[in-house]
C-alpha cells in the first residue's frame, strides 16, 4: 500500500472521531478531516493509529493536547484513551503534540453563545454545532471554559478503542487467531492459550493494516479505570521536585531576560536611559519590546537589578489613571443605550415593580489579578529557518501564528514545546509574554533566550478580572419572592480578550451575564441585562469568568430578597427552582449541612448561594464563626452534578481549590489603580486565602446529569456569595463590595 | 560599587560542594537555579511571602529568596536531597497518597516547609500546622490536603 492511500484512510479517522464525539458537520469542506499530523515523519517501525495514539517498537505515546495548568487535565487525558487502549497511564509516554487542527476545541465557542444552558431547543443545538464548526476551521485549540473533559471524554476513549481493535486486527494476522478471540490488557494482546503479544510488538503489522473504525465504546459498568480513584500522572514528579515547568527550561548556551513593559497597559514606550543598567554586570543587552524593554543577561538576578535601573518616561494609555474614575466611567454607562443584552426577560417586572415595594441594592467587584504562582515566561530559540518555543500556555495555535508574524518562518519551522504550567486560571489564554520572548529571541539568532517577568511585572501586566458594576431591584409578596431586575455593568471581556487571541463573535456579550441570566430559578417577574461599558484596562478571562462576579450579584440580592420576604434561604431557592438537576444540588446540600436556616447559634452564621455555571449547578453552604481576630470560615459544603465523574479524587480536590480561589479573593484581594497601574504589585498586598484560613470542606458530586463537564472552574462562583450570606447571618453586615476585608476583619 | 563586587563563595548543596564566583548579595534562590542548575527551589515573589522558593539551611526552612549567597550559614538542603532514594521522605510518600498536587508549583516548598516542622515536632496539632504554613502560599488551594498529608506523614514518622 503507498504511503498516500494510508494517510487518506487513517486522515479519515479523525472525521470520524468527530462525529462520534457529538460533532456532524453539513457540507463537505467542513466535514473534511483534518490530517493525523502524527503521520509525518513515521519510521517503519511505527503506527499512528489515530492522532492521539502512536505505538513504535520502543514505547507507546499518547498525545494529550489540552494544557496542564495544575487541574490534572493531562493524566485525565492519558487515562480516557487508556480507559479503552489498556495501557497502564503511568507506564506510557505523554506528549502535548504540536499546535494542529486535529486537536481543534470545538466545544468553548459554543459556550458563549446566548443561549439558556439548559435549552436543548432546535435553534440553540444548531447554533452550537455551528460554533463547533467556526472553532474547528479557525484551529481553535484552546484550553478553558472548563471545556476540557466535556469536548475530549468521547473522542479520546473512541481514539483508544480504534487503536486497540486496530492492534488486535495486527496480532490476528500475526497469529491466525480470530479477532474475537483475543483480549487486551496492561498494553499486550493476549491470546486463547494466555500467550501476550506487547502492542510495542505489532507496530510494523498495525502501521499497515487500516485503522478499525466500527468500535463501540465500553459502558461505565465495564470501566477498568475510570470512575474510580486512581493516581495522577503528574503527582510523582510533583511530590519530588522533579516537574520541569517553562521556567527550568534549560539550554545549552542559554541567556535570561526580563521584561519593563509601561505600567500603563498599551501606553508604549516613551524616552529613556539605559546607561546604568548596560553596564551592569551580565548584562548583554537591552532591546525595545512591544510596550517597553526588555534586558538581556547572563543570569535572571542580574536582567532583574538591570530591569530596574533603567530609567523610562512612560507615556500615559488610553484609560483613566484612578480606579476612582474607572468607577464614574462603570456608574455613567448604565444608560439605555448601553443595553447588550436582555438574555432574561420572564414576566413583566415592570408592570409588577409599579405596584410594590421596592427593595434595592447595589454591589461592586474589583480588578483581580491571576498571579499564578509560576511567574509568566517563555524560553525561545529562533534561528534562519525555525522558532522553537519552549513555554505553558491555552492557546498553542496562538502562539503558532505569532511566531510566524514575528519572524517570518513558515508555519511548520515553529515547534511550541508545551510544558505544564505553575497554574493559570485563565492567565495563559493570552499569549502576550510569549510574543515578547520571541521579539527577545529574533534579537539573539542561535542563542536560546528565557524570558521571565518578575513578580511585580506579573502583576502590573496581566490582564485581570474586569470590574463589574450591579443595580438590582426586587420585589416579594406574600412571603415569597415575585420580582428580580438584575443590571450588569462592565467593560466588555469578550471584546477585549477575543481581539487578542481570536476573533470578536458576533451577538451580545455574554460574558457580561454568565452566571446571573442563565440560572434555573423560575421566579415570575425575572430579567437579566447586560451593560456595556466603555473600554478601560485591558481584561482577561478569570476563573469562571463573568460567572465569578455574577454569581456574586445574583446570589447575595436574591438572598437579600428571601430575607426581605421573611423565608427559608434554601426553601425558597428549592421552590423556585424546577430543573430537577439542580434541585437535587440543593437538597443534596441541604442534606449534607443539615440545613435548618442561617441562624447557628451565638457569634456564628451560615450562608448558602447557588451557581448553575460551566453547565454544572453547584451549591455551597458556609459556617463562619466571629472570633476575636475576626471571621473565620469553619465548614464549607460542595454538592455539584458534572455528570459522571471520571476521576473522584481529582474532582474533589477540583471543587476544593476552585472554592478556596473563590473565597480567598473574596476575602482580601483587589487591583486598585494609581497612575494608570495597580497599587499592588506582589503577594504581600494580595494574598488570597492561607492555610490557617482554611475551612474542613464535605463534598459530594451527584452524577445525575446527562451532561459529563469539566469542574476546574464551577465551584468558584457561589463561594463569594455564599461567605457574604455567612457574614450577614453572624453580623449583620452585608457585604456589597468585595474585598470584604474592607467591611469586616478575618482571622 | 557594592553592588558588583565579586566575592568566591563556597555552599554545600545536597551533600555536593561547589565554589562560586559573584556577587556576594545575589540572592541564594538565583544562584542554586541559574548558576547551579538546582531547580528544585522556584521563584514565585522574590520578597518571603509565597514560600516556594524554601529550601532547607542546617535544617531550618528559609526563603531562599532573602538569603544573600555570601550569608549562607550551613548546608542547604533542597527538595531533590530529600526524595533521594526515589519518593521515599514520608512526606513524599504522604503527598503521594494524598494526592495533594495541582499545578505542584508551590510544592517543594510546601514538603521543605513541613519537613523542618516534622523535625522539631512529630506530632504537630492542626495549629502548630497552621502555624509553621502559613506563610507558604498555595495559588491551586491544596491546603486541606497539605494538612492531611502531615497529620499522616507525622503518624508514620512517629511509628517507624
Ligand atoms: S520566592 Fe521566596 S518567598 Fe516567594
Ligand atoms: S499546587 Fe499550584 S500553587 Fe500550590
Amino acid at each position: 500500500m503507498s504511503k498516500k492511500s494510508t494517510t487518506t484512510r487513517r486522515s479519515f479517522l479523525v472525521g470520524s472521531a468527530a462525529v462520534a464525539g457529538g460533532v456532524a458537520f453539513g457540507i463537505y469542506a467542513i466535514a473534511r478531516p483534518a490530517a493525523n499530523p502524527l503521520l509525518e515523519g513515521l519510521a517503519e517501525d511505527e503506527a499512528a493509529i489515530t492522532p492521539f495514539v502512536k505505538v513504535a517498537s520502543g514505547g507507546i505515546t499518547l498525545i494529550v493536547p489540552r494544557a496542564d495548568s495544575g487541574q490534572g487535565i493531562m493524566s485525565m487525558q492519558a487515562h480516557l484513551i487508556a480507559e479503552e487502549l489498556d495501557v497502564d497511564p503511568q507506564k506510557v509516554k505523554l506528549d502535548p503534540g504540536q499546535p494542529h487542527a486535529a486537536y481543534v476545541n470545538t466545544l468553548i465557542a459554543a459556550n458563549g453563545l446566548p443561549f439558556h444552558p439548559l435549552d436543548d431547543g432546535i435553534v440553540p443545538k444548531t447554533v452550537r454545532e455551528m460554533m463547533a464548526t467556526v472553532a474547528r476551521l479557525s484551529g481553535a485549540q484552546f484550553t478553558g471554559g472548563s471545556s476540557s473533559v466535556a469536548d475530549l471524554q468521547e473522542k479520546l476513549r473512541y481514539a483508544g478503542a480504534v487503536a486497540r481493535e486496530t492492534l488486535k486486527l495486527a496480532a490476528s494476522s500475526q497469529t491466525g487467531v480470530p479477532v474475537k478471540q483475543l483480549k487486551t490488557e496492561d498494553g499486550s494482546v493476549v491470546l486463547p492459550d494466555g500467550t501476550s503479544i506487547p502492542y510495542t510488538n505489532l507496530a510494523t503489522q498495525a502501521a499497515r493494516m487500516d485503522p478499525v473504525t466500527d468500535v463501540k465504546l465500553r459502558p461505565p459498568a465495564e470501566w477498568r479505570r475510570l470512575g474510580k480513584p486512581f493516581l495522577r500522572t503528574d503527582i510523582v514528579p510533583k511530590s519530588t521536585g522533579t516537574q520541569t515547568y517553562g521556567i527550568d527550561v534549560t539550554l545549552p548556551d542559554m541567556l535570561f531576560a526580563t521584561v519593563r513593559a509601561n505600567p500603563g497597559r498599551g501606553g508604549g514606550l516613551g524616552p529613556y536611559d539605559a546607561s546604568v543598567a548596560k553596564t551592569m554586570r551580565g548584562v548583554k543587552g537591552i532591546v525595545e519590546v512591544n510596550d517597553g524593554l526588555a534586558v538581556i543577561a547572563d543570569n535572571t538576578w542580574r536582567a532583574f537589578q538591570a530591569a530596574e535601573a533603567l530609567e523610562v518616561d512612560w507615556p500615559a494609555p488610553d484609560y483613566p489613571a484612578t480606579s476612582a474614575e474607572m468607577w464614574k466611567v462603570l456608574e455613567a454607562a448604565h444608560v439605555s443605550e448601553n443595553r447588550d443584552s436582555r438574555l432574561r426577560d420572564d414576566g413583566d417586572v415592570d408592570q409588577v415593580m409599579s405596584e410594590a415595594d421596592i427593595f434595592a441594592a447595589e454591589y461592586r467587584v474589583p480588578y483581580l489579578a491571576h498571579a499564578p504562582l509560576e511567574p509568566l515566561n517563555a524560553t525561545v530559540l529562533v534561528t534562519n529557518q525555525d522558532v522553537a518555543i519552549w513555554t505553558a500556555t491555552q492557546v498553542p495555535v496562538s502562539i503558532k501564528d505569532a511566531a510566524v508574524e514575528i519572524t517570518g518562518v513558515a508555519g511548520d519551522a515553529v515547534t511550541v514545546h508545551a510544558l505544564p504550567a505553575g497554574g493559570s486560571f485563565g492567565r495563559r489564554l493570552d499569549h502576550d509574554y510569549v510574543i515578547q520572548a520571541i521579539e527577545i529571541a529574533k534579537r539573539f539568532p542561535g542563542r536560546p533566550i528565557k524570558t521571565i517577568w518578575s513578580r511585580e511585572e506579573d502583576f502590573t501586566h496581566d490582564f485581570p478580572r474586569p470590574l463589574h458594576l450591579c443595580r438590582a431591584r426586587g420585589s416579594v409578596a406574600d412571603g415569597k419572592v415575585v420580582a428580580f431586575d438584575l443590571d450588569t455593568i462592565s467593560p466588555s471581556l469578550g471584546d477585549s480578550w477575543f481581539s487578542r487571541v481570536f476573533v470578536v463573535p458576533p451577538g451580545p456579550d455574554t460574558f457580561l451575564v454568565w452566571g446571573a441570566y442563565d440560572q434555573p430559578y423560575e421566579i415570575p417577574n425575572y430579567r437579566v441585562s447586560g451593560y456595556k461599558a466603555p473600554k478601560l484596562v485591558p481584561i482577561g478571562s478569570w476563573r469562571s469568568p463573568g460567572a465569578c462576579s455574577n454569581a456574586f450579584f445574583h446570589e447575595s440580592f436574591l438572598s437579600e430578597l428571601i430575607n426581605v420576604a421573611g423565608a427559608d434561604q434554601l426553601e425558597e431557592r428549592l421552590r423556585l427552582t424546577k430543573d430537577p438537576i439542580s434541585r437535587g444540588v440543593l437538597e443534596a446540600i441541604a442534606e449534607m449541612s443539615n440545613w435548618s436556616g442561617t441562624d447557628i447559634g451565638p457569634g456564628r452564621g451560615r450562608g448558602v448561594a447557588f451557581c448553575h455555571s460551566h453547565h454544572v449547578p453547584v451549591a455551597e453552604v458556609i459556617d463562619v464563626t466571629l472570633t476575636e481576630n475576626g471571621i473565620r470560615i469553619d465548614e464549607v459544603w460542595i454538592a455539584a452534578d458534572c455528570g459522571l465523574v471520571f476521576d473522584p479524587v481529582n474532582a474533589e480536590a477540583q471543587l476544593t481549590g476552585a472554592a478556596v480561589w473563590g473565597l480567598g479573593h473574596a476575602m482580601n484581594c483587589e487591583l486598585t489603580y494609581e497612575n494608570y497601574a495597580p497599587v499592588q504589585t506582589n503577594f504581600h498586598a494580595f494574598e488570597g486565602m492561607r492555610l490557617h484560613q482554611t475551612p474542613r470542606f464535605h463534598t459530594s458530586l451527584l452524577e445525575k446529569s446527562e451532561k459529563i463537564c469539566g469542574l476546574g472552574e464551577p465551584a468558584t462562583a457561589p463561594a463569594a456569595p455564599a461567605l457574604a450570606n455567612a457574614i450577614f447571618a453572624a453580623t449583620g453586615i452585608r457585604m456589597r463590595e468585595m474585598p470584604f476585608n474592607k467591611h469586616v476583619d478575618f482571622a | 560599587m557594592s553592588v558588583n563586587e565579586e566575592e568566591t563563595i563556597s555552599l554545600i548543596v545536597d551533600g555536593a560542594s561547589f565554589e562560586v564566583s559573584l556577587e556576594a548579595e545575589m540572592p541564594l534562590l538565583w544562584v542554586l537555579r541559574d548558576e547551579l542548575g538546582i531547580l528544585g527551589p522556584k521563584y514565585g515573589c522574590g520578597i518571603a511571602q509565597c514560600g516556594a522558593c524554601t529550601v532547607l539551611i542546617d535544617g531550618d526552612a528559609v526563603r531562599s529568596c532573602q538569603v544573600a549567597a555570601g550569608d549562607v550559614w550551613g548546608p542547604v538542603t533542597t527538595i531533590a536531597a530529600l526524595g533521594l532514594d526515589g519518593a521515599d521522605h514520608p512526606l513524599q510518600t504522604a503527598w503521594i497518597k494524598h494526592q495533594v498536587a495541582q499545578c505542584g508549583y508551590c510544592q517543594s516548598g510546601q514538603i521543605l516547609q513541613a519537613a523542618a516542622l516534622l523535625e522539631k515536632d512529630t506530632s504537630p496539632t492542626d495549629s502548630a500546622i497552621d502555624a509553621a504554613m502559613s506563610s507558604n502560599l498555595c495559588r491551586c488551594g491544596t491546603y486541606p490536603r497539605i494538612r492531611a498529608a502531615i497529620h499522616d506523614a507525622a503518624r508514620s514518622l512517629r511509628e517507624s
